[in-house]
């Protein structure tokens, strides 16, 4: 049955790449075997055929020979069909080696393996054993792309296709998911998580998502091509607004015991014994959010001490009384 | 494995492989067999599937010649079939996607191969190129350190030298000195990492650039024993052993970042928002200092020991306020 199918689309491939001129329906039945005598089988098995070749990216053109004529015919133009001309120096060729293998086991891994299959078939030689030594990217470099986000399929067919999709989304410390409408313009790795962005329908504004909040599966909600980037938009720049931290615009003295809080002086201003305490150091750092940053001190325990300023002191307090309650 | 290969599946690599022959002149049946990820059987089935191709109108012929005499295979013939099919979105984006993200990779002394292979690609892959655009991966580079460490790791990868660390441990709070025989660079999930054979925990570590407070290239040859094997990263970086301690956990709507950040052995949903999540731990250290940071946002359920544990270290960092 299989082996039947791709003979059949393979004569179909074969027999539009080599025609000029558009064939009808009638024409194709009569040049590839394979399809049944009854129309309407061979409609409904021509109808899935051409489905199937337009999935793997075969330009499939519809068209007539003359204004007048009645049916629509088909053709592949070969231009259109082929890989254009590609020569790749050596090191190239051993970068797109390690290109391709970065998305091992994650959601476009066939989609590279399928493109370097096809690179090869345009006789570039892309063998990691044989191309090391001609390699800009030293060995033991392994760049690793995961998307174990289960939201990554559909949102990547959704921007690849310009659809808009809903979904319901839990945002950072809320209780319940919420619905959301979607334009989504792009997808975007940042600090290892995936994130999308686009065009909140229900907040008339833009939006950012991250697809680990995702509840629940993500639907489209709208025909292909109805999604419009607009004009001079960077998606990796709304992401990285939307998740930098705020600026350290604060500062903090705190007393940390002598030998700890490793984590507290590697960003410190400055560090100095603390003449009225043995033992410890006055530390001065840089902070940017309060809430975050008391509850990054307790982390500390009773190795850091926050004495100025007192807001964020009683932060500190506050916190750790929340620990015991 | 080619049992599940679908009809559409097969068909890709039939017009592939006339091309691959094509480019090529002739062609060893073994050679081509691996590069299509088939056996030398099912290769044959293919050629065999190709050479019977036909068309009957207006007359009837067969498009395609081939032969695979002695083990090599020459295509003699192939109609409008000489070149591959043009990438699709999916294929140039993949490619296209990893390639800019290669280009972010600290410690790459030459990027010239790659902005000319992705320019190449562009051109070759046309319209399909253009919603790899949509599609952005940025390599963190947590500061300018982690662009000088990875350049020296590089340096000692390719002189094969040992490295001293002072590497810090949040958990335990530490400034840890060792020596590491360097084996790879590795970035995943867009954060660099070096993996290596520490001669202080005789084992193969990880060790977050990140994370590194100062390195040095030691002026001794690197000399990872036998056993020093790769870990596969592939199957996640994280893995707890059996006999690490079971930590339960429930935590608020605040507190679910912690099911983001740490591997959990499980997650459950609990009302309002809530998570009750289980983690597996060598050492304990760490969750005590998780707890005191999450505050009221996350709270240990067990082991008992543990929660003790907590409620004595914020009780003696209250002490500290106390005046």
């Amino acid at each position: 049955m299989s082996k039947r199918k791709t003979e059949r689309l393979l004569g179909l491939v074969v027999c539009l790449l080599s025609t000029r001129r558009y064939l009808t329906a009638e024409q194709i039945r009569d040049a590839v075997p394979g399809y049944p005598e009854q129309d309407d089988l061979f409609k409904r098995m021509f109808e899935r055929d051409k489905e199937d070749l337009r999935d793997l990216g075969v330009p499939l053109e519809t068209g007539v020979n003359h204004p007048f004529d009645d049916d629509r015919g088909y053709r592949i133009r070969q231009q259109a069909y082929e890989l254009p001309e590609l020569r790749l120096e050596a090191d190239e060729a051993a970068v797109l080696g390690l290109a391709a293998r970065v998305w091992r086991r994650a959601e476009l891994a066939g989609a590279a393996a399928g493109a370097l299959l096809k690179l090869r078939a345009a006789g570039i030689d892309a063998d990691p054993k044989t191309l090391d030594e001609h390699s800009p990217v030293p060995q033991g470099i392994e760049p690793r792309l995961g998307t174990p986000e289960p939201a990554f399929g559909p949102l990547w067919e959704a921007v690849r296709d310009r659809r808009p999709v809903t979904f319901s989304y839990r945002a950072a410390g809320r209780s319940d998911p919420q619905r959301r409408e979607l334009e989504p313009w792009g997808v975007v790795n940042r600090h290892g998580r995936w994130y999308v962005a686009g065009w909140d329908r229900g907040r008339n504004a833009t939006r950012v998502f991250r697809l680990g909040r995702i509840a629940g599966p993500v639907k489209f909600c709208g025909p292909s091509g109805r999604v419009t980037v607009p004009d001079g938009v960077d998606v990796r720049e709304l992401v990285r607004d939307w998740d930098s931290a705020p600026a350290q615009e604060h500062t903090a003295l705190l007393r940390v015991r002598t030998g700890a809080g490793v984590g507290l002086r590697r960003h410190a201003v400055s560090v100095r014994p603390d003449d009225t305490a043995e033992g410890w150091d006055l530390v001065t750092t840089r902070f940017g959010d309060l809430g975050w940053f008391a509850d990054y001190v307790a982390w500390f325990g009773s190795d850091a001490v926050v004495l100025d300023p007192p807001d964020l002191r009683e932060a500190v307090i506050r916190h750790l009384k929340g620990v015991l309650a | 494995m080619s049992a599940l290969v679908t009809s559409t599946g097969r068909l890709q690599r039939l017009l592939a492989l006339v091309p691959y022959v094509m480019s090529r002149k002739s062609v060893g049946l073994a050679e081509t067999a691996a590069a299509f990820g088939v056996s030398e059987r099912e290769l044959v089935d293919d050629l065999n599937l190709l050479w019977c191709v036909e068309l009957r109108a207006p007359d009837p012929y067969c498009p395609i010649d081939l032969s695979y005499e002695g083990g090599e295979i020459v295509v003699s013939q192939a109609e409008s079939m000489g070149r591959p099919l043009r990438l699709a979105v999916d294929e140039a984006s993949a490619l296209l996607v990893a390639l800019r993200m290669l280009v972010e990779v600290p410690g790459l002394e030459d990027r010239s191969a790659l902005s000319r292979l992705i320019a190449k690609l562009e051109a070759a892959a046309g319209e399909a190129a253009s919603v790899s655009a949509q599609v952005a991966v940025q390599v963190d580079i947590p500061d300018e350190g982690a662009e000088r460490y990875a350049a020296q790791i590089r340096a000692a990868l390719s002189a094969g030298r040992r490295l001293h660390l002072r590497y810090y441990v949040p958990g335990r709070d530490e400034a840890t000195e060792r020596d590491v025989d360097p084996m790879r660079l590795h970035i995943v999930e867009g954060r660099p990492y070096l993996e290596g054979w520490c001669l202080r925990a005789e084992g193969m570590r990880l060790f977050r650039l990140d994370r590194v407070l100062s390195l040095d290239v030691l002026d001794v040859p690197a000399a990872p024993p036998p056993e020093a094997q790769p870990v596969d990263i592939d199957q996640g970086l994280f893995r707890p052993s059996p006999d690490d301690v079971p930590v339960v956990l429930e935590l608020s709507p605040a507190g679910r970042w912690v099911a983001e950040y740490y591997p959990c052995e499980s997650v459950a949903d609990l009302e309002d928002g809530r998570l009750r999540v289980v983690l597996r731990t060598p050492d304990t250290g760490w969750v005590r200092r998780l707890a005191l940071r999450l505050g009221e946002d996350g709270r240990v359920i067990s082991p008992p020991s543990l929660v003790a544990d907590i409620r004595e270290a914020a009780t003696a960092a209250l002490t500290n306020y106390v005046i």
